[in-house]
């Protein structure tokens, strides 16, 4: 199955809408709930990366009997450092989204931790794809 | 300990009522969402400052049954809303993080 999902630019209010799509549908097939909630942490990170870090993308999700892979893309400034981006703490979050209680750079450590493959292809000045596969067996 | 008695004991001001009758786990209490994302457990509380959309959002993801407001905070309309479409529990303390965890901690530890 194969599910697609725009990400607004500067859209916080809309977002969280993809992770709570495809968290029904993941019910829905009856996929097991530990799997369900680190597949929605992880796609719910990096939306929000997506709207806070860069100016929107697209989502792509597809679910078969063995795993999910989903696909967030997005066109903005990209990672200059990626081992850095990865560690706990680093932030380049501005006022506004600190405000909200985003940028403690936990969003990336998250979606390591709860993915069982992350890949994170990144152009600076072009944008940002990050492929997450969570395994069901 | 349902989320009514402790709407009661906590004297909390309900304004969306969801949940009543679900039993209460524990309660995380973070202002950083994502911590609250990797670190909240399904079936606890979250007590909090933030008052926008996400937290709704992030509660639901989360199968958080009912969020603690603190300090009188004032949820913005389309979290209310998007409580009531989710069945989030939203209530309010007037008392601060500190107060609200204390007493919480005692009815639930
Ligand atoms: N999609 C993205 N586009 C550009 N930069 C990003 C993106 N995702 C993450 N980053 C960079 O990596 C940093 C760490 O990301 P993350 O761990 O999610 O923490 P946070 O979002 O709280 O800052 C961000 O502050 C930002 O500098
Ligand atoms: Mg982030």
């Amino acid at each position: 199955m194969h599910y697609t999902f725009d990400i607004e630019r500067g859209n916080f209010t809309d977002a969280g809408q993809a992770s709570s799509s495809v968290k029904r549908t993941l019910k829905q097939l009856g996929v097991d709930p530990a799997n369900i909630k680190r597949t929605v942490v992880a796609l719910f990170e990096a939306e929000i990366n997506a709207v806070a870090h860069a100016y929107g993308g697209k989502i792509d999700v597809d679910i078969d009997g063995e795993k999910i892979v989903m696909v967030v893309a997005d066109e903005g400034p990209g990672i200059p450092n990626l081992d850095l981006a990865m560690q706990e703490g680093w932030s380049t979050a501005s006022a506004k989204v600190r405000e909200m209680g985003y940028g403690a750079g936990m969003g990336l450590p998250n979606i390591k931790k709860n993915t069982d493959d992350l890949k994170i292809d990144t152009k600076v000045g072009v944008g940002t794809t990050v492929t997450m596969t969570v395994y069901l067996t | 300990m349902t989320v009514k008695e402790i709407i009661e004991k906590l004297d909390l001001q309900c304004l969306n009522e969801a949940n009543l009758d679900t039993e209460v786990t524990g309660a995380y209490a973070s202002d950083l969402l994502s911590d609250v994302m990797g670190n909240a457990r399904s079936g606890q509380m979250w007590i909090t400052m933030q008052t926008h959309k996400n937290v709704t959002a992030i509660a639901s993801l989360k199968d958080i049954p009912a969020v603690i407001i603190v300090k009188n905070g004032v949820p913005d309309e389309d979290m209310l809303e998007h409580a009531k479409d989710e069945d989030i529990c939203i209530l309010v303390s007037k008392e601060a993080t500190f107060e609200v965890c204390g007493k919480l901690w005692e009815l639930i530890k």
